[in-house]
């Protein structure tokens, strides 16, 4: 597989490292000279130090028959044009995009970027595992159609307590996925009566979250 | 008629105060507010400091269903960010991206964004002026058609 790593940060750096020892054919684009020769001086004559951003610069390093680019600088818009680049002059077949700002991931994934990762989110998924919310966690997005698994964990008040799954009129585009009910997964069947403690998986689009969160959690109060 | 303007250079200042004095609402965003300085004093739209490459802050600072969305910030890739931004979450009628390096400036169109490449203009501006042959590359690229996302096109394979 030919990889096209932009961004010789300490993302880049080791992706490229990590990518080579498995033995992938690898390109870091690092646009600043200074940690592109250090970088070079480590892991060897992988490296071009060009602004990846520019076609031509892209080009050069291959673009035209990289299997992925994956799009690592430290700035979601250079991510971005990156891969728009990628995708529409150089017809990569798969994009990858570091994005910072969560809010961003919605947008890219609009504008084609293939996959997109939010190291934000996932710290914050994983703090709020933590942390009992009257909210919806955000588990993990998946790439295909713009769906994202969530939790909903069942707690006093929730409307959904004593329901069976099957009387729940969840909205179009959601599927409940599972239950953990004592920290043992119980499948989902029609007649399985949430009951509170439980933590609901479901799948869904980002426009049912206002629905699920309202039937599996309730209107809670704020704080 | 409703204006945003993303960046407060000369440029984006020098918009500002025509389209205010025209009688637009004109809203103008810079990250820095000693660039609002350009601003001149009888300017009566809205000057907002905040990161137009921001989806929350765009729409906290009201930008949602403008006329005109100009992105005339001094980065390209931001300028890139920031209109189709507002093309696609703000829904923009009309956007133009400042993107001075010509290559991106005519990929850019080609994804339906109207691009204004400073290179191109000025290269034409001085061939012009010394009377030689003029280069082939417009100075504002206009798209052939609506900017249209690559979604789209993955949705309809899928």
């Amino acid at each position: 597989m030919f990889v096209l790593v932009v961004g010789g940060g300490k993302v880049g750096y080791y992706l490229t490292k990590e990518l080579i020892q498995s033995g992938h054919e690898v390109v870091l684009m690092e646009k600043d000279r200074g940690r592109a020769d250090q970088i070079r001086d480590e892991i060897g004559s992988v490296v071009i130090s060009q602004d990846g951003c520019e076609g031509k610069y892209l080009h050069q390093a291959g673009a035209n028959r990289a299997d992925i680019v994956a799009a690592v600088t430290g700035d979601d818009e250079d991510n971005l044009v990156i891969c728009q680049m990628a995708k529409h002059h150089f017809d990569v077949p798969r994009t990858i995009a570091r994005v910072n700002n969560p809010k961003n991931e919605q947008l890219f994934r609009h504008l084609g970027v293939d996959e997109i990762i939010s190291p934000t989110r996932m710290i914050l998924g994983s703090i709020e595992q933590d942390i009992p919310v009257h909210e919806l966690l955000h588990l993990a997005a998946l790439g295909v159609g713009e769906l994202e698994i969530i939790e909903a964990h069942i707690q006093e008040g929730s409307p959904a307590i004593g329901r069976m799954a099957s009387s729940l009129t969840l909205p179009v585009g959601s599927s409940l996925f599972g239950v953990i009910r004592n920290g043992t997964p119980v499948r989902v069947g029609p007649d399985t009566v949430l009951t509170e403690g439980d933590k609901v998986i479901a799948i869904g689009h980002p426009d049912c979250e206002e629905d699920l969160r309202r039937q599996l959690i309730g209107d809670l109060a704020e704080g | 008629m409703k204006a945003v303007i993303v960046g407060c250079g000369r440029v984006g200042a020098g918009i500002a105060d025509a389209l205010d004095r025209a009688g637009w609402q004109v809203l103008i965003l810079d990250q820095t507010s000693a660039a609002f300085d350009r601003l001149p004093s009888t300017f009566k739209g809205t000057a907002l400091r905040g990161d137009g490459t921001d989806e929350d802050t765009l729409r906290r600072a009201g930008a949602e269903g403008s006329d005109l969305f100009l992105a005339l910030t001094e980065g390209d890739n931001r300028n890139i960010m920031a209109a189709q931004l507002g093309i696609e979450a703000l829904g923009a009628a009309r956007t133009v991206a400042k993107i001075n390096d010509p290559v991106r400036a005519e990929a850019y169109a080609h994804l339906g964004i109207a691009t204004l490449c400073r290179t191109n203009l000025m290269t034409t501006a001085v061939l012009g002026f010394l009377g030689q042959a003029l280069p082939k590359q417009p100075g504002i690229y206009v798209p052939e058609r609506q900017h249209t996302h690559p979604a789209g096109t993955a949705a309809a394979e899928a």
